[in-house]
């Protein structure tokens, strides 16, 4: 400790006092580094031969489907290296390209199997690995992946403004009619609010668990949602106090609804940038047939995401390009997440992304709850947990129409 | 090959494809997402690099396997006629003696796969065996695997002979040797297998072998080869990942067999495939005689194509009047895919 130092913080640390503080903070760090070079050095001395042979582990991350060719793209989440020998496509050994050398573990590699495969067929492929195990990988339908052109990434585009952008846009214009109802009525479009985002946030979650339980668990498989969802929950806590602070500071008024509309954009952006993800993935697949009904579930799905943006902001109302972009925040992550999803998925990260949604959405949702009560009252009126149902169900009826 | 859980994807498809519209709920996205999660688990190996030859036939990549390290070579187990040590008897008769050493090793089984056989004399098939109608056999056997071993004879001889549980020496465990001693009765192309439980194991690891008795009247001069139809699971799910005619997969069609035009050409063939129900043989731009199991002297049939079960055999006799290459594989597409496949080249 230096001098001057309060007695009561000398008292505090009995020895070491004439070592300064970062010496002491860094000797165990050292210590740590020391031992973990040596133990590996050695070779982990005393632990002897592992038993059992290697675990081989390989999750198939992408399947792209070029004409006369079968592309993989495989990561080994295992614990030891693999090699690919031999690869056998519908019960017959094809040749292929990649994965010369062993897959180290987390490492990812890219096959090039030479096949003549058909249009809309169903294809096995079963990689055989130098120790002769298999890891099978099914393509349920056999389509071409599109071209990553321009004109590919202007189709997604599309899609995305379709599903995210224009009905979040639509759902905005409740703004007015919002500004016009009595208080209590207001807190009944709140609490649809608060119950079409509790959905979002149910539903986000279970898609991560389950895209994440399907994938490569190299990078931590379901826990990955959690994180996600703690690591946009704990975010927004701290930009929303960041916001508001800031807010204060300069108008000296408790202006929150404004902070909070761009929460709820930020929260909704991550959702459709998860559903980006799903729509650009599934068309790569040929699993998703585009049309008319598919953009009208979307927009019936998604308006009401813009009514949850403008309904706290009621009292006061921003200008016309504040509002524009809040529906961009919300909106044009649809975008991007088509074309993340239609060019380089990976279920990890798109499990991390379904966890950040969900997080958001719940740090709105615990924002915006003190505004369903009525003012010195206790409980929920009626009428205001009819509209936290009204909103669970418009949800789930919607998202029965289409949901990717 | 096995492993095909592929019906519950495709009954989601084609549910899919039936309600194009409301169907496309969450199973658009899991029926449509690029990935799946797989996990092998087997014994150690190394990598094997190489290119794949773009003959237009199913292949593997990397070309050959080490012959040399494996101990054995395909194209020669196919010329390898073993007399044993031979002597003369008071009676007259001629005793041919062998010994045959079972034991455990890892062999490369397809470029860059290993796989850790059983086998007879360090070799898949085990030596083939040749005597004479009315020879005395006596094969030693030594069993220097880890396992009980035997050696069963098909063939005519004594029960004590036979080579299986609670007759004569029964299982050989592990360190043991016994001596199986029978006359060589009938004459045809007979075979020798391990018969100690679980059965199927022990054949599908490559304890099996031909034993050919020739008639006293011995048949025309041929080139002469042996055949043993096997197949190889790698993942031990009971299915086999691999198929060949001696061992080696596509061993053949990488390196076809030289054969003379006109000449005759005498094919000892054997199935002992596990695991698949048949087997079958198949010939390109040629037909055959066969003889099955080679008990008689003339053909029963004259055909292009013959089925085997498990343990079934027979002589195909073939003259080839044309140059060039011809294929034979089996008949099952699958086998032929999955290595059991290759060419005979028939020059001037």
């Amino acid at each position: 400790m230096e001098a001057g130092t309060p007695t009561a913080d000398v008292a505090r640390e009995p020895a070491g006092q004439g070592i300064p503080s970062w010496v002491l903070g860094l000797v165990p760090l050292l210590l740590i580094i020391a031992a973990v070079g040596a133990f590996s050095a050695l070779g982990g001395p005393g632990l002897g031969e592992r038993t059992g042979p290697p675990a081989e582990e390989l999750a198939i991350e992408r399947t792209k489907l070029v004409p006369g060719a079968i592309e993989l793209t495989v990561r080994n989440d295992g614990p030891d290296p693999v090699s690919v020998a031999q690869v056998v496509v519908n019960d017959a050994y094809a040749n292929f390209r990649g994965a010369g050398s062993p897959i180290g573990r987390l490492s990812s590699e890219t096959l090039v199997i030479d096949h003549p495969w058909n249009d809309g067929e169903a294809y096995s492929v079963s990689l055989l690995t130098s120790s002769g195990g298999t890891i099978a990988h099914e393509i349920p339908i056999a389509v071409l992946t599109p071209a990553a052109d321009l004109g590919f990434f202007g189709l997604m585009a599309l899609l995305g403004i379709y599903v995210g952008v224009i009905p979040i846009a639509l759902g905005m214009l409740w703004l007015p009619w919002i500004r016009r109802i009595p208080p209590s009525w207001l807190r009944v479009v709140m609490a649809l609010t608060v119950g079409l985002l509790a959905f979002l946030a149910i539903d986000a979650t279970l898609e991560g668990v389950e895209l994440a339980g399907e994938g490569s668990q190299a990078f931590g498989g379901v826990a990955l949602v959690f994180l996600g969802a703690a690591f946009a929950y704990l975010a927004l806590t701290g930009v929303g106090s960041w916001l508001s602070a800031r807010r204060r500071a300069r108008a000296a008024a408790g202006a929150s609804g404004s902070t909070l509309a761009l929460l709820i954009a930020v929260g909704i952006g991550l959702h459709n940038l998860g559903e980006g993800l799903a729509i650009g993935t599934a068309y790569t697949t040929g699993a998703l047939a585009l049309g008319a009904f598919l953009v009208v579930g979307f927009a019936l799905h998604n308006t009401t995401e813009g009514l949850a943006i403008v309904a706290p902001i009621a009292d006061d109302p921003p200008s016309l390009r504040r509002l524009a972009m809040l529906g961009l925040v919300a909106g044009a992550p649809a975008v991007l997440g088509a074309w993340i999803g239609a060019s380089a998925f990976n279920t990890s990260m798109a499990a991390f992304l379904f966890g950040a949604g969900a997080g958001a959405i719940a740090q709105v949702v615990v924002q915006l709850a003190p505004t369903l009560r009525t003012p010195g009252e206790r409980g929920l009126a009626p009428r205001v947990v009819g509209g936290l149902l009204a909103g669970l169900a418009i949800m789930f009826a919607t998202g029965l129409l289409v949901s990717v | 090959m096995s492993d095909r859980p592929l019906n519950k994807r495709l009954t989601r498809r084609r549910l899919l494809a039936a309600v194009p519209a409301v169907g496309l709920g969450a199973t658009a996205l899991h029926a449509g997402v690029p990935h799946t999660h797989g996990t092998a688990v087997a014994a150690a190996g190394e990598e094997h690099a190489g290119h794949g030859p773009a003959t237009g036939h199913a292949a593997f990549r990397g070309g050959e396997v080490d012959h040399r390290a494996n101990g054995f070579d395909p194209h020669e187990i196919l010329r390898d006629f073993d007399t044993g040590k031979t002597s003369r008897m008071a009676d007259g008769r001629t005793l041919r003696e062998w010994t045959l050493i079972a034991s455990e090793h890892e062999i490369e089984i397809a470029p860059g796969v290993r796989f850790t056989a059983w086998s007879y004399n360090g070799r898949i098939p085990g030596p083939t065996l040749r005597a004479t109608e009315g020879d005395r056999l006596r094969i030693t056997f030594i069993n220097g695997g880890r396992h009980p071993h035997t050696i069963h004879f098909h063939g005519i001889h004594p029960a004590t002979m036979d080579g299986v549980a609670g007759s004569g020496d029964g299982d050989i465990a592990a360190g043991g040797r016994t001596v199986y001693e029978f006359d060589a009765a009938p004459y045809g192309l007979q075979l020798y297998h391990c018969h100690v439980r679980p059965l199927a194991e022990h054949i599908a690891k490559g304890l099996y072998g031909t034993l050919i008795i020739d008639p006293k009247q011995p048949r025309a001069k041929a080139d002469e080869m042996v055949m043993v139809m096997n197949g190889f699971d790698t993942n031990f799910d009971r299915a086999n990942e691999l198929y060949a005619a001696n061992t080696i997969g596509f061993a053949y069609a990488d390196k076809p067999i030289q054969v003379k035009r006109g000449e005759l050409v005498r094919l000892y063939l054997v199935n002992i495939l596990e695991y698949d129900l048949i087997n079958s043989f198949h010939l390109h731009g040629n037909f055959f005689d066969y003889i099955p199991t080679g008990t008689a002297r003339t053909a029963s049939e004259f055909t292009d194509t013959v089925m085997l079960c498990q343990g079934q055999r027979g002589i195909l006799e073939m003259r080839f009047p044309n140059p060039g290459r011809f294929m034979f594989h089996a008949h099952q597409s699958e086998f032929t895919e999955l290595g059991w496949m290759g060419f005979f080249e028939v020059s001037e």
